[in-house]
């Protein structure tokens, strides 16, 4: 995903700033105009001439044309992870109530596009904030990292079509996952002559619920380097921010690999 | 104003219904028979006339190769879909249909698509709101299945327009229902809506804040509802029938019509009754009778019902919650009335639900609340917002026929999605992607939408072009598909070829071939218009000629009034609109001194203390006086 210099500017000026609503900044703030996207977005209304907001006119409550932004942008949101959740989903309830089509059943075609496309956006990046791993992933990704190797289509395709995942094993579940893949193998074995072993089944079913554990506890390790993250989002040390953005990598790395082998284990348990 | 009536329409399997919002409460618009109720099923009578509702279900007995009910159950779907539908029901297929092909029904010697004779039926709704406004009607919200695929959803939309009707949303039934039911409660917290229809199950979980209702989890069978239970009863009355009288009655579609008449009949019974009895006559004198008890027919659908388990558990999966979180269960369809689906979900859900509704009549309701939030609201819907998911997962086909989910199912609508593409050849012009709905891993075992050639590619080295597409699912829940090459900036053009959907040249040359009966129909209600305002001009004429006013005519203007009014009654017989308007237009000028003669007596009779209504002024001005017509031609 690309974004204008502009876009990215403004949410660099919101990062600083507590207020979450753009609609606000336009009218409240005099250096608002330096949100405006040059080019492609007037600085006025299409529709009444008041001074424009992102999504809608503040003054005349018309939706805007889209303007490609980050989904951190368009909540007028700093690139923090921690997030109140409560707040999103107030704002997005009232962003719903501007952008959503039915709202704009009576407006012009061209409002309508505008009112679709603004409300898909909308959609699109409360769905990915309003969820703990996906914001991470989108954090991620806005950060330049290239997650696809962990992602769940990716791993997907790999095991439809028997290539190989490029997925590393996690250094600290090397021998754990060796062994289970070896019970993994001989219980695979017993199932096709009919004679599975219950007590590799149980065995099996304890390292299940082990891992199960270890996913769980994964989520809470995360809010840690969320921490680091949020912390350092007015640092000027690239070093630092490289080295919580690398320690969130890889417990996602970990995540998906644990998520995947407890999927395998359900699979070969049938259940 | 006129152009701003909205109205509400449920296609349902069984029964379809149309309503609208009067003042703050929505409701049922009747049919001609007094009826709220238009059973979904089209006829052809012997002269071809096509027959909708109540009066079309005798020839699902007397001539049943020439009526078709059930319809919903084969839009946007292809012969494949169906193999399991034709066993059981008499849908009497085209011989000509290739695979891949929008299916077409035979009604007598004629053939109509699925998408057609929805239409029919949608046409009489409109007809009957038109009646009731006295005026046209060309827009609606129609509902459909929360699980419709979006083939089913467009085929819907098709019907819409093939009967002249803009259809300005789709909206999921249990959404629609929960509308309703909000307007009423007016209260915030977590509903299940269980929708067992008579060909669809729907379970929606939704969350009520503050007017906003927002669908959480949504999940369903679009072949799951009373068909399924009076097929199965069907069924064992044959099976009976060979074992008994060893009579094979399969094949007789006459006999099989009055057996699915009968146990729908018992079935519906037993809701009330703890037994009841089946008798139908067969041929060569025989009988068939038997007494079925409440118990005997919990035990045999039991299976049926079980199947609504499923979904109702992936729902809750879906939206994170356990059953006990949800505030109120809200029962919709007429299956609901059986009380053994009741009771299961009072089992699943842990609570009694909400049966206050009528099952049958929610959704269309909930349909008018949507077209008045549509029209702009009213006090009574100010504040309320529905946001809608999709149903299924939309995928795209990679490598190795995997299915690659670019927008996961209950997501919030609208909701898009951005790939990428890229050649793999030099020179590479064009780029095929198909587009695939459903959860399965494989691209085979979902459905598969449409195939798109994303065209005009300028040339490049192989792996060079970038080509975005975007995937928009709008508020219908229908998808589109737009692509952009972004090294050239080049907008790609895009082939769309639907799986199984009707192109927009079909359905054009469906709208004209519908003037055959909509040019009719439009006729006959301009001619009855006409009619009624010939009848009030021509009363008000008669109060005319006693009032005093009468006397102070001149014989010559008497003469005249009388021969333009003998001519509007004779023209008035006649079913040519146009000439009983020019009818009515002449008898109105000529009028005019008498009108306001008899203005004047009103008037100077008020003066003299006596009021309007005792100067014999007719019925008012309202009612079409000649000069208030002719002032305001």
């Amino acid at each position: 995903m690309s974004f204008c210099d502009a876009a990215v500017l403004a949410s660099l000026a919101h990062a600083k700033s507590e207020r979450s609503r753009y609609a606000f900044m336009a009218m409240e703030s005099n250096t608002s105009s330096s949100l405006i996207m040059p080019g492609e977005a007037t600085a006025t209304c299409w529709s009444c001439g008041t001074m424009r907001a992102v999504h809608f006119c503040s003054a005349c409550g018309k939706v805007q044309p889209p303007v490609p932004v980050d989904y951190f942008t368009f909540f007028a949101l700093p690139r923090k992870l921690n997030l109140d959740i409560a707040l999103l989903e107030r704002e997005f309830y009232e962003l719903s109530r501007k952008l959503h089509p039915d709202l704009c059943a009576r407006a012009d075609k061209r409002e309508q596009e505008w009112s679709l496309e603004q409300s898909s956006l909308l959609n699109d990046a409360y769905r990915t904030l309003k969820d703990p791993i996906k914001r991470t992933e989108y954090l991620l990704r806005l950060e330049g990292v290239e997650l696809e190797e962990q992602s769940k289509t990716a791993t997907e395709k790999a095991r439809t079509t028997g290539e190989i995942k490029r997925q590393v094993v996690p250094p600290d579940l090397l021998e754990e996952v060796f062994e289970l893949n070896m019970q993994l193998e001989e219980l695979r074995a017993q199932k096709k002559i009919g004679e599975d072993d219950p007590a590799l089944v149980e065995e099996i079913g304890k390292q299940k619920l082990e891992l199960e554990e270890k996913f769980e506890s994964l989520s809470e390790e995360l809010k840690v380097y969320w921490n680091d993250w949020d912390s350092l989002i007015d640092s000027d040390s690239e070093e630092a921010r490289c080295k919580a953005r690398d320690k969130m990598v890889d417990l996602l790395n970990r995540r998906s690999y644990i998520r995947n082998l407890v999927r395998d284990v359900n699979e070969v348990l049938g259940n | 104003m006129t152009s701003d009536r909205i109205v509400g329409i449920d296609l349902g399997t069984t029964n379809s219904l149309v309503a609208f919002m009067q003042g703050e409460s929505p409701v049922v618009i009747p049919g001609e028979d007094g009826l709220n109720l238009v059973p979904s099923v089209v006829a052809l009578d012997d002269r071809d006339q096509i027959i909708v509702g109540n009066a079309a279900r005798k020839y699902l007995i007397e001539t049943p190769e020439r009526a078709v009910y059930s319809i919903k159950r084969l839009m946007g779907r292809g012969l494949e879909d169906i193999r399991e539908e034709l066993k059981l029901f008499p849908f009497q297929l085209a011989q000509d249909l290739q695979a891949g092909e929008v299916l077409r029904i035979n009604l007598g010697e004629k053939a109509f698509t699925p998408p057609e004779i929805s239409a029919f039926i949608l046409r009489q709704l409109k007809r009957n709101a038109e009646r009731f406004f006295n005026a046209p009607v060309t827009k609606a919200v129609i509902t459909v299945p929360a699980y419709f695929n979006d083939a089913q959803r467009q085929a819907t939309k098709d019907a819409g327009r093939i009967a002249g009707l803009e259809v300005l949303r789709l909206v999921n039934e249990p959404t629609a229902a929960s509308l309703a039911y909000g307007l009423d409660k007016k209260q915030n917290g977590i509903i299940a809506v269980y929708d067992l229809g008579g060909g669809t199950f729907d379970i929606s979980i939704l969350k009520l804040h503050d007017g906003i209702f927002e669908v959480i989890a949504t999940n369903g069978d679009t072949h799951l509802g009373g068909d399924d239970i009076d097929n199965l009863l069907i069924k064992i009355a044959i099976d009976d029938i060979r074992g008994d009288a060893n009579l094979d009655v399969s094949r007789n579609s006459e006999v099989v019509a009055t057996i699915r008449k009968a146990v729908i009949e018992a079935k519906i019974a037993l809701s009330s009754a703890q037994e009841t009895a089946l008798d139908v006559e067969l041929p060569q004198g025989k009988r068939y009778q038997r007494e079925i008890s409440r118990e005997q027919f919990e035990q045999l659908i039991q299976p049926i019902i079980d199947r609504t388990v499923g979904p109702c558990r992936q729902a809750l999966k879906d939206a994170g919650l356990k059953p006990k979180q949800i505030d109120e269960v809200v029962l919709v369809g007429g299956s609901t009335r059986i009380p053994k689906v009741r009771a299961l979900v009072e089992e699943l859900f842990q609570r009694k639900p909400h049966t206050d509704l009528n099952p049958d009549e929610v959704v269309a309701l909930g349909a008018a609340v949507q077209a008045n939030i549509l029209g702009g609201g009213s006090e009574a819907t100010e504040n309320m917002l529905l946001l809608d998911v999709t149903p299924l997962s939309l995928g795209i086909e990679v490598a190795g026929g995997v299915t690659d989910k670019i927008i996961l199912r209950n997501s919030t609508i609208p909701a898009s999605a951005t790939q990428y593409y890229t050649t793999q050849i030099d020179g590479q012009a064009n780029v095929a992607i198909h587009v695939l709905q459903g959860e399965r891993e494989l691209a085979k075992d979902c459905r598969s939408l449409a195939r798109f050639d994303l065209k005009g590619i300028p040339p490049m080295t192989a792996g060079m072009p970038r080509i975005e597409v975007k995937f928009l699912i709008d508020a219908n829940g229908i998808l589109h598909v737009s692509a952009r090459e972004q090294r050239s900036g080049k907008e790609s053009e895009i082939e769309v070829q639907p799986s199984y959907g009707l192109t927009d040249d079909q359905v054009e040359s469906m709208i004209l071939d519908s003037f055959d009966y909509a040019e009719e129909d439009f006729r006959q209600r301009q001619v009855i218009e006409a009619r009624n305002e010939a009848d009030t001009i021509l009363a008000a004429l008669e109060k005319g000629k006693k009032s005093p006013a009468w006397g102070q005519l001149t014989s010559d203007e008497k003469k005249k009034i009388a021969k333009l009014g003998k001519a509007l009654i004779g023209v008035k017989a006649e079913d040519d609109h146009q000439a009983i308007r020019k009818a009515i237009d002449l008898l109105n000028q000529g009028t005019m001194r008498l009108a306001e003669l008899m203005m004047d007596t009103a008037v100077s009779t008020a003066l003299k203390g006596k009021t309007m209504d005792e100067a014999d002024m007719g019925e008012g001005s309202e009612t079409g006086h000649p000069v208030a017509r002719a002032d305001f031609e």
